[in-house]
């Protein structure tokens, strides 16, 4: 048994860096020789480039170079990418138009980057960027998703009604037929609110050029260092994969909106050389973060459930129009479809299931994966829909779900949309989430409210999420441009220490503490002497980063395969130090020992004897590291049941959340602490856009929530004491520990819960997210029909 | 944020001084409106003359029946002082809802006063309690200081000094936050004296106003039934992306009502 391991609810490693302002982020890194770019931004939502003048910003002093569209175009560069090709329902491929570094001819959103000011001091870029003459020609912008198809505007001319695609999936001549043949039909409209990521650190890079070998250095805010080399190196073409390293140190928060390549820090990169080698450092402000930080959600949905008598589901059909905003950023392509249309059978045997996803350009800010990504709207609307369902059948809004659920003994189950859940158990979620929320409680607690002048409500979401991205074969199969496997490498020390390097990259999620954790386990070594590496394409092994809640279930797993090549090693070298025959040697709590005797070696020795090989194996190699590769053969799916109780003050529409249930079955939990941390973390976030968070913009696509000030963030205040319980949970199949990611699931679950809440509570479903306006809005027009009657 | 001067005059005289001598400086006090405006460049002051810990400034202390206040002191400070917490509790109260702490440490309540944001508090305070505004140069009734928009009646190069309140029977300020930016959306602050009730609205227009029906409903009856079925027109209220104007006129019946409530239990 080891102190630390699997199981333990061990403190943070890494808490204590980021607690005592240890931490060394992209920005805290200095250079010798360091100069600063500051990027000119399209004011406009839509405009042609006329005309630049670089000379007044040249004048300034200290200004060493501006770039723009015409110099990226005059260096052969090519453009950002995205990877991951969707089709449309007739086959044809998705109209991509071109993403350039800097703008070329034309901007297309607020924000658009167009120039990049690069100067010996921050205010010197600064003025040179003020300096900068740009002269632009403004054009019709479309900035509402309702009416990008129909708008006389075309953001791209590859796509001229704007229509990226026009996808579909699953049975639709099966699912007509079951509404024919329903006894009721239930449909709802959606508005899934357009987001801010909003990491607590703002995106921020280095670029270096080191004249002396020609190759490249990239300091930067990411969540997928390998990624950016590869994109930076194939496609944009600044320098070739095997020149180019990039870094990502401690990185506050990414939401996603990390894992994209941007082409602020291509530009830094390459200005790097325009300055003779010189460090070009940038971070963006926090103002720029709202405007150039991929969004996310903003989807509009038209959504029918099919129902017999009982209340079984039969058929659901769904219709849906997602907003990329002004360019397709690195995965956005994948994220209203395959992380989407996919997850639409919820927790649920509805036998037929019909998604069609048209995407669509506009002139706002690329949205591609936040928190969830896809699965957030697809549980949003699944539950949405169950509640509705409950209401308008008269069932109980845990029984219909009871009715509905895949049973426990139907695994592995094959959804119609393409999944295939590997297990589950979902009704011992939902029982176990009634009893902590009391829900038998509640009509007494709903009068007792009503004494005091309050509406209570109660609402349950019982959210699934596909995680542990993912299958190479298959996301190959659907269009990915990339595997999705992880790599690790695991080595010793002479002294006996072990080392771990992932192509994972941490940002808030404590890998640095559960991997130690599980190498402590299957080492048999103390959690103590385990250092987690990651985050630098010069020290680690190609991986493909964190995302998608796969860092555990896909990372994890090639960790723990390298440990068991070392033990494999280590049982050979121990045979011959022992004098025993390999197979009498059992490997048990950190040590190598012959079967019934209590001769052993230990692992440290094991290792000192592979590295100073004095006595050793004649045919084997010495050293005492192994790396190994793995491509999960399934998703894992997180599943669970959230109840949430909220109070609505009926003279000012004021939403607050009284209760808080979570009931999470992530498989095996590694480290409770860590993932009660990431639950509280995605329902905050959940709930933030349940009733606090939207993008706004305006008609001419000016973002008016461009700042805390109209942006709202929620804050400690805005959401309860969580109660969160991780369920006796189901091994997942794909992996050999069995865990299955639980880094969304908050994010996931949470808004159905929080809107189907009030819905309860105020009789009507309010869009999100549901402002106390809003919710005054829906109280008084009911008060006023009903005086009406 | 460009190039500025930063000097620290050891006198209310001397910035005025200073104050006068050039007319691109601008005074700072807590910083909290200023920083920020000069770092997103909207703001290209030549000089900064930091008045925040000028003794003048700096002063609490119970003055004829009325607390006067100096302009520098923090919100946190009123928040915490026993003496308004004493004479006049409405005060600390809506200053320990200003912002967050670090808002409050730094802020001054001269600071938010002199700027006049349609959204701020303190405004609503100084009208419902009907203070005395004393500058470097002069008195001036509140009823006559906040002018509009981030416009009050001081003139150029004249500071805030301190401000009197006189103490008011009972007293309560209720406040709706907006949720992005805490501020107020609307804020309401009723003051009770022997012979006439105040109530002061923020947030709701481009500058604080007195809800004169409702003051006199008030005045007969202390009561917030009394004030029930009124509201203010929605006509030059202000609308936005956080709330219609509907919505705030609707709003400051029921946060006047509050404010009576809390007023009453106090
Ligand atoms: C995150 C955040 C949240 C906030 N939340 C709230 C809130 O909920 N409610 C609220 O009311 N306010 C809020 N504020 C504003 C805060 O109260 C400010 O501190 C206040 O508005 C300005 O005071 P200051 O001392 O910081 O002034 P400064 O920023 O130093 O100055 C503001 C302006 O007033 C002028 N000035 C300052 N002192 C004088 C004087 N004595 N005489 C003449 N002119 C003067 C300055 O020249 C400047 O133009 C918030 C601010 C922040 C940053």
């Amino acid at each position: 048994m080891v102190a630390k391991g699997i199981g333990a609810a061990v403190p943070r490693k890494e808490d204590r860096r980021f607690l005592t302002g240890r931490g060394r982020y992209t920005d805290d890194i200095h250079l010798p020789g360091e100069v600063h770019a500051v990027f000119v931004r399209s004011p406009h939502a839509h405009a042609r480039i006329l005309r630049i003048d670089k000379g007044p910003a040249l004048a300034v002093p200290g200004v060493l170079a501006v770039l723009t569209g015409e110099d990226v175009a005059a260096d052969g560069l090519g453009h950002l990418v995205c990877g991951w090709l969707v089709k449309s329902k007739d086959g044809s491929p998705m109209r991509m138009g071109k993403h350039p570094l800097l703008a070329q001819g034309k901007v297309r959103y607020v924000g658009d980057r167009v120039a990049c000011v690069v100067a010996e001091t921050l205010a010197a870029a600064r003025d040179g960027a003020e300096a900068l003459v740009v002269e632009y020609e403004e054009l019709p912008a479309v900035t509402s998703l309702a009416e990008a198809e129909k708008a006389p505007v075309a953001v791209h001319e590859e796509a001229p009604d704007n229509v990226v695609y026009d996808w579909e999936l699953g049975d639709r001549a099966a699912v007509e037929e079951a509404f024919a043949k329903a006894h009721r039909v239930v449909a709802v409209d959606l508005v899934n609110n357009r987001l801010v990521p909003n990491a607590m650190e703002p995106r921020a890079a280095i670029g270096v050029w080191d004249p002396g070998t020609d190759g490249y250095t990239l300091y930067l805010t990411s969540q997928n260092p390998h990624v950016h080399r590869l994109v930076i190196s194939a496609f944009v073409g600044i320098a070739p994969e095997h020149k180019l390293r990039v870094v990502a140190p401690d990185v506050g928060g990414g939401f996603g909106s990390k894992i994209f390549v941007y082409g602020e820090e291509c530009v830094v990169l390459w200005a790097s050389r325009k300055v003779g080698g010189r460090p070009v450092r940038w971070r963006e402000e926090r103002s720029e973060a709202f405007l150039a930080d991929a969004h996310g959600r903003d989807h509009l949905t038209h959504a029918e459930l099919a129902l017999d008598a009982e209340g079984h589901f039969l058929a659901l059909r769904v219709s849906t129009r997602a907003n990329l905003g002004a360019y397709m950023s690195t995965f956005s392509s994948c994220i209203p479809t395959y992380l989407y249309a996919t997850l639409l059978a919820g927790q649920y045997r509805t036998p037929a299931i019909y998604a069609e996803v048209k995407a669509l350009y506009t002139n706002t800010t690329p949205v591609d994966a936040y928190r969830g990504a896809g699965r957030p709207e697809a549980s949003f609307l699944v539950e949405t829909l169950v509640e509705e369902a409950a209401r308008v059948l008269g069932i109980d809004r845990a029984e219909i779900r009871r009715r509905n659920f895949i049973p426990k003994d139907a695994f592995p189950y094959q959804t119609p949309v393409a999944l295939v859940y590997d297990t589950g158990d979902y009704a011992t979620s939902l029982e176990r989430a009634l009893a902590l929320a009391d829900y038998a409680g509640f009509p007494a607690r709903r009068a007792e409210a009503e004494r005091r002048g309050r509406l209570r409500g109660i609402g349950i979401s019982c959210y699934i999420e596909a995680c542990g991205i993912a299958p190479s074969a298959v996301v190959g199969s659907l269009g990915a441009g990339v595997g999705l496997w992880e790599s690790a490498e695991v080595r010793f020390t002479h002294t006996g220490k072990v080392q771990v390097l992932t192509g994972t990259h941490t940002h808030g999620q404590g890998h640095e503490t559960t991997f130690s954790q599980l190498v402590a386990e299957a080492l048999g070594v103390p959690f103590e002497d385990v250092e987690v590496i990651h985050g630098d394409t010069a020290g680690t092994p190609v991986g493909m980063g964190t995302y998608g809640s796969r860092s555990l279930a896909v990372g994890g797993e090639a960790i723990l395969r390298a440990c068991r090549k070392l033990i494999d090693k280590g049982r050979k070298i121990a045979a011959h130090l022992l004098e025993a025959s390999e197979a009498d040697i059992e490997f048990v709590d950190g040590a190598f020992r012959v079967k019934g005797t209590d001769r052993q070696k230990t692992i440290q020795e094991v290792a000192f004897t592979a590295l100073v090989p004095h006595r050793y194996p004649p045919d084997l190699e010495p050293g005492f590291e192994a790396s190994a590769y793995f491509d999960p053969p399934n998703f894992t799916f997180p599943a669970g049941t959230y109840v949430c109780e909220v109070e609505v003050d009926p003279d000012t529409g004021r939403v607050s959340i009284e209760k808080f249930v979570a009931v999470d079955d992530f498989g095996r939990v590694i480290n409770p602490l860590v993932v009660e941390g990431q639950v509280h973390g995605g329902l905050v976030q959940g709930i933030g856009q349940a009733l606090l968070e939207q993008a706004v913009y305006d008609p001419s696509g000016q973002l008016l929530t461009g700042s805390f000030m109209d942006y709202a963030m929620p804050r400690a205040d805005d959401v309860p004491a969580f109660v969160v319980e991780f369920a006796p949970g189901t091994a997942a199949a794909a992996n050999s520990m069995g865990v299955k990611g639980c880094g969304e699931a908050g994010a996931i679950g949470a808004p159905a819960a929080v809107i189907n809440a009030l819905t309860d509570a105020i009789g009507v479903r309010v869009e999100m997210p549901a402002t106390p306006e809003k919710v005054w809005r829906a109280l008084h027009g009911r008060r006023l029909a009903q005086a009406a009657e | 944020m460009y190039a500025f001067d930063y000097r620290r005059p050891s006198s209310l005289a001397e910035a005025a001084a200073l104050l006068r001598q050039d007319p691109e400086a601008k005074l700072l006090a807590g910083g909290h409106t200023l920083i920020p405006t000069l770092k997103q460049r909207l703001a290209r002051p030549s000089v900064l003359l930091d008045i925040g810990h000028l003794a003048e400034l700096r002063g609490l202390r119970e003055e004829n029946g009325g607390l006067a206040i100096g302009a520098a002191v923090r919100h946190g400070e009123v928040a915490a002082s026993d003496l308004v917490r004493r004479t006049i509790p409405a005060l600390a109260a809506l200053a320990s809802h200003i912002g967050d702490p670090a808002v409050r440490n730094r802020g001054t309540m001269g600071g938010s006063i002199a700027n006049a944001d349609p959204a701020a508090d303190w405004p609503a305070a100084v009208v419902g309690c009907g203070a005395i505004l004393r500058t470097d140069r002069r008195e001036i009734a509140a009823d006559d200081f906040f002018r509009g928009l981030f416009e009050t009646a001081l003139e150029e190069g004249e500071i805030l000094r301190e401000v009197w309140f006189p103490r008011p029977e009972r007293a309560a300020y209720a406040k709706f936050p907006n949720p992005a930016s805490r501020y107020a959306i609307v804020g309401v602050f009723v003051a009770k004296f022997a012979d006439r009730v105040r109530v002061a609205v923020t947030g709701a227009a481009p500058a604080v106003f007195r809800a004169t029906e409702m003051e006199e409903a008030l005045t007969r009856d202390f009561r917030p039934e009394a004030i029930a079925g009124i509201r203010v027109p929605e006509d030059g209220l202000n609308s936005d992306l956080h709330a219609s104007a509907e919505y705030r006129s609707h709003l400051v019946t029921v946060m006047a009502r509050r404010a009576v409530e809390q007023a009453r239990a106090s």
